[in-house]
């Protein structure tokens, strides 16, 4: 039997948090940069990585500059959130796993069809390839289920499942709401009843201008040439620091690969992009996610040094 | 005589790739029992979105025992010789046999290879099949290193007879197989155990999944068009997407519902592409009008509300579709044709020949050369030209790249263009492929004929021609739809000229000394659109070398009496005169070239009737005036039956003429004169078709 229906956005949160810590995954915070979506966070591009076991869920916020609408268009953001799971090696009742967490939320599977459509993943600035679905509740598009085959250039061995929830999405699907704004952020009965639009409309409108009108082509320029500069640098240094300690910097070098690829979204969105540079750009980015995951396979975290 | 039951149940499997997959199979393993020496009688596979199976009926129960003889070296021959064959056959000495064989003493090594048992054979080719099954994607899933085409889970492999039920003894990837499955994931999730194929059939269906991928298309359409049919309404065939439904689902339940009142408006088109690119619904429409009011939902399960949240949720969805394509549509309709136009400014078209733009105003240009000859006001087709691909930068394309053209119509025509216009707009793609209508009203023809043309010249004239199975610009589809559109409409023209007309425009465009589209590229091309009518004709059943030789003619661009020209000699080869008449050419030919190299003379004056000596040498020179009278008329006619009538009259004398006439005469003067005659009929065959370019 499924829960009782969900109040709020806040609250399938939280079912979902509690769902996979139940099912034994760290619970994570947010990665504290800016990203396009949850599969930038460390915890899954470079986890999948290397032979150590992991499973680990969180919330990411995900920033899309060309998706603005300046909170008029009832689904599409610049900014919103992904809920996201990876587990390695994957295990053989992942699908059940995850149709448990749907009716966590309150979707009953006796009432709905559900359904897992073929659907490739594939991020080509991350060099990283899967096969999975997209999973439909209704024909709605709810999640995206992925076992990731290959990321930064290697094969991944065990191989991760990666679920991905678009969470203002399926929240309004559930909670049966037309417009992301209308939507109850937290308990429509709280004393402060807040919608989504309280919390988000005036900064989708500001960062839309900024997005597309105000961002600064030079600075963000400069700012692609320096991240890549960095990442290049911080991987060029010597294993070992001063102290005689061996200590690779894949995480920071990986924080300006991350830099590099959410400021060629931002010049995407300001149209300075052609659509030849464009796959320029993301070589530029694929490069350094690749480099980055070279360095990660030969530190601890991943299971001891590769070749 | 043991039956085979084999199931590899597995998370969802792609729809398009269940036929492909149970078809590969059946043939993989009954192959491989076949080659091991295992037989059966009858063999049927079958896929659902998680189990491919395959049912092998009369199965032998193991492989006969057969002898191998293996020749080994002489008797007497080195000892290593020997102690090698001994070590590769695994025999001692004293096993082996001595044989004579011409004349030699040799040894003979004879080993009996047991049969086997039909548990052995199966469990052998399984593993095979499953560990290199041809999936067009497949993958690696937890710590295994087994690739399948999504998680494989369970593998059921039983022999079953009357008597007994015995599970293969297999395991892959640490799969061991049993005689245990699942049904339906939501409806009937729990294991169960089957003991024969029937068993598994009963069962199956008790735990909701029809195992058939045809039963389950043929249940949808049944239940679709009765669901429709009650409404009054009728469901827009489909088959493609059928399949594709039908391998979503293992118990399909079908559920109809209607489109909402303020959607309606939106042409047919959209609505029947929103629906099937994005939920796959099928369309359902009004008989009369064609009007598309409701759509088919196939779930994968029953509810106990009958359904009516499924379609709720779906019908969500589709609002919140429609309502983006609603939002296109008036946006679109808001802007003006030209401004959307302009923005194909910055579109590029190709790097070397520059943006979209500048193709559509090389294709305005061409298509007013080619009004006349069509038939098109040239004003017409040179705006229909300017506005054919406007739809590229609205919005409804760019979400739906599929309806360009179609959309560009409807455009068009509500910004008040003249309906060829609009018309030309979306018939200008035409012809696509060679089922693809052809358009016929002159304007879209203009167009289309330009659009093609243009595109052809530009990549001739950068060097990006098409290179074996290498067609990225599809390029030879291009040429063949200028062939179909101009000789479907009859239309008179010569590609040279349309060529060199055109090829400045296209230098403009790339504007490199170093690539021009000059002469020799304009004969290059005429060489390409040579090979696609080739291909095209083929299909009538038309000789490649038959359409050698009317283009050995030269100067054969003119495609609509080219290939009449051809037909006629085609359907002239089968006739009775045709190989008398043809060796006599042939004849003719190799007289003349021999006598000419021998000579080191051509043979190429008037042959002069006051030296023919011979009834037969006259009568030739009669017959060959005769036709050559007869050609003149029925060739500027183009009437190419006429013609080979003409010919064929020359058969008789021809053939009389080698009976009884000896071209090496005595006399140099009547031994010229006879070449001549032979060249002569060799220049007016010649006028018809190069008869010395067909096989033979």
């Amino acid at each position: 039997m499924a829960n009782a229906a969900p109040r709020s956005f806040q609250e399938i949160i939280l079912r979902l948090q509690s769902y996979w810590a139940q099912k034994g995954c760290a619970v994570l915070q947010p990665y504290d940069m800016e990203v396009g979506a949850g599969t930038f966070h460390p915890a899954t591009t470079l986890r999948a990585l290397g032979s150590k076991s992991w499973a680990a869920a969180y919330v990411q916020p995900s920033r899309r500059p060309t998706d603005g609408r300046y909170g008029d268009n009832p689904n599409r953001l610049q900014h919103y959130y992904q809920y996201q799971v990876l587990i390695k090696p994957s295990p053989p009742d992942l699908q059940e796993l995850y149709l448990g967490s749907l009716e966590a939320i309150g979707i009953d599977n006796t009432l709905h069809d559900i359904r897992f459509v073929e659907d490739d993943w594939e991020s080509p600035t991350l060099g990283a390839w899967g096969l999975g679905w997209e999973v439909w509740c209704d024909g709605m598009e709810v999640s995206q289920f992925t076992y990731f085959q290959q990321v930064g250039g290697h094969d991944c061995s065990p191989v991760s499942g990666e679920l991905t929830y678009g969470l203002e999405r399926l929240a309004m699907y559930v909670l049966g709401v037309d417009h992301v704004m209308d939507m109850p952020f937290n308990d429509p009965d709280a004393p402060i009843p807040l919608t989504y639009g309280d919390v988000f409309r005036q900064t989708e409108q500001e960062y839309s201008r900024w997005n597309f009108d105000q961002a600064d082509v030079e600075t963000l320029l400069r700012h692609f040439e320096d991240a890549e500069a960095e990442c290049g640098r911080i991987l060029a240094a010597a294993d070992t620091d001063d102290a005689g300690r061996r200590i690779v910097m894949a995480h920071p070098a990986y924080d300006q690969c991350i830099k590099a690829s959410h400021t060629f979204n931002l010049l995407d969105a300001r149209g300075v992009i052609s659509v030849t540079e464009r796959q320029a750009y993301i070589g530029r980015v694929r490069a350094l996610a690749k480099a980055c995951a070279d360095a990660y396979l030969t530190t601890e975290a991943a299971g001891g040094a590769e070749a | 005589m043991p039956d085979l039951l084999l199931e590899l149940f597995s998370e969802e499997i792609p729809a398009r790739m269940q036929d492909a997959a149970a078809a590969d199979l059946k043939r993989l393993v009954t192959n491989g029992m076949v080659d091991r020496g295992l037989t059966y009688a009858h063999a049927e596979a079958f896929a659902t979105p998680r189990r491919l199976v395959l049912a092998v009926e009369g199965l032998a129960d193991g492989s006969p025992g057969v002898n191998e003889e293996r020749k080994g070296p002489r008797v007497g021959a080195p000892e290593k010789a020997l102690e090698g064959f001994l070590r590769s056959t695994g025999l001692t000495k004293d096993q082996l046999e001595v044989r004579e064989v011409k004349g030699a003493e040799v040894y003979f090594a004879v080993t009996q290879k047991p049969g086997r048992s039909a548990e052995e054979i199966v469990a052998e080719v399984v593993d095979h099949v499953v560990r290199n099954f041809p999936w067009p994607k497949s993958m690696r899933w937890g710590a295994g290193t087994l690739r399948w085409v999504r998680p494989l889970h369970s593998i059921l492999c039983i022999l079953s007879d009357e008597s007994e039920r015995r599970v293969v003894g297999l395991e892959i990837d640490g799969i061991k197989a049993g005689s245990i499955t699942r049904g339906h994931r939501f409806m009937a999730p729990d294991a169960f155990s089957v003991s024969s194929f029937e068993d598994y059939q009963v069962k199956l269906a008790r735990a909701k999944v029809k195992l058939s991928a045809t039963e389950r298309q043929d249940a949808i359409w049944h239940d679709a068009t009765q669901l429709a049919f009650a409404q009054g309404l009728e469901v827009v065939e489909d088959r493609g997407l059928l399949r594709e439904v039908a391998g979503l689902v293992e118990w399909p339940v079908v559920l109809l519902g209607k489109i909402e009142e303020r959607f309606l408006d939106l042409p047919p088109e959209v609505l029947q592409t929103s629906m099937k690119e994005h939920q796959k619904f099928l369309s359902v429409r009004e008989p009369e009008s064609k009007k598309i009011v409701a759509y088919i939902v196939v779930a994968n399960r029953e509810t106990a509300d009958a359904g009516a949240t499924i379609l709720d949720g779906n019908a969500r969805v589709l609002a919140a579709r429609l309502s983006d394509a609603v939002f296109f549509w008036e946006n679109d309709l808001r802007t003006p044709l030209e401004d959307m136009t302009s923005k194909l400014d910055s579109v590029t078209f190709q790097r070397d020949l520059g943006s979209l733009a500048s193709r559509i105003d090389r294709i305005a240009a061409l298509a007013g050369d080619l009004s006349p000859a069509v038939g098109a006001d040239a004003d017409l087709a040179v705006r229909a030209a300017r506005l054919a691909k406007a739809d590229l930068s609205s919005e409804m394309v760019y979400e739906f790249p599929e309806l360009q053209g179609v959309m560009g119509r409807y455009y068009s025509a509500r910004a008040g263009e003249d309906p060829a216009v609009a018309a030309a707009a979306a018939e200008h793609y035409s012809p696509l492929g060679p089922s693809d209508q052809v358009p016929t009203a002159p304007v879209s023809v203009a167009v289309a004929l330009a659009e093609k043309i243009d595109v052809l010249a530009g990549f001739w004239t950068i060097d990006e021609k098409p290179t074996g199975s290498k067609d990225p610009f599809a390029l030879r589809r291009a040429a063949l739809g200028v062939i179909r559109l101009i000789l479907e409409n009859n239309v008179r023209l010569r590609l040279s000229e349309v060529f060199a007309g055109h090829g400045p425009r296209c230098d403009a465009a790339v504007n490199d000394a170093e690539r021009v589209f000059d002469v020799e590229k304009a004969a290059d091309l005429l060489g390409f659109f040579a090979d696609r009518l080739k291909v095209y004709l083929r299909d009538e059943g038309i000789r490649h070398d038959v359409i050698d030789a009317c283009f050995a003619l030269g100067g054969q661009d003119d495609l609509v009496p080219l290939v009449a020209r051809v037909r006629a000699l085609q359907e002239f080869l089968g006739t009775d005169d045709a190989p008398n008449l043809l060796a006599g050419y042939r004849r003719a030919v190799n007289i003349l070239e021999r006598e000419e190299k021998n000579d080191g003379i051509e043979y190429s004056l008037d042959p002069d009737i006051n030296f023919a000596e011979t009834d037969s040498e006259k009568a030739l020179f009669a017959a060959l005036d005769r036709a050559d009278a007869d050609l003149r008329p029925a060739l500027a006619a183009e009437d190419y039956a006429a013609a080979m009538t003409a010919l064929s009259a020359l058969r008789g004398p021809i053939d009389a003429f080698f009976e009884d006439t000896k071209v090496n005469a005595d006399s140099p003067t009547v031994r010229r004169n006879r070449l001549c005659l032979l060249n002569r009929v060799r220049r007016v065959m010649n006028q018809v078709a190069v008869f010395s370019s067909l096989d033979g």
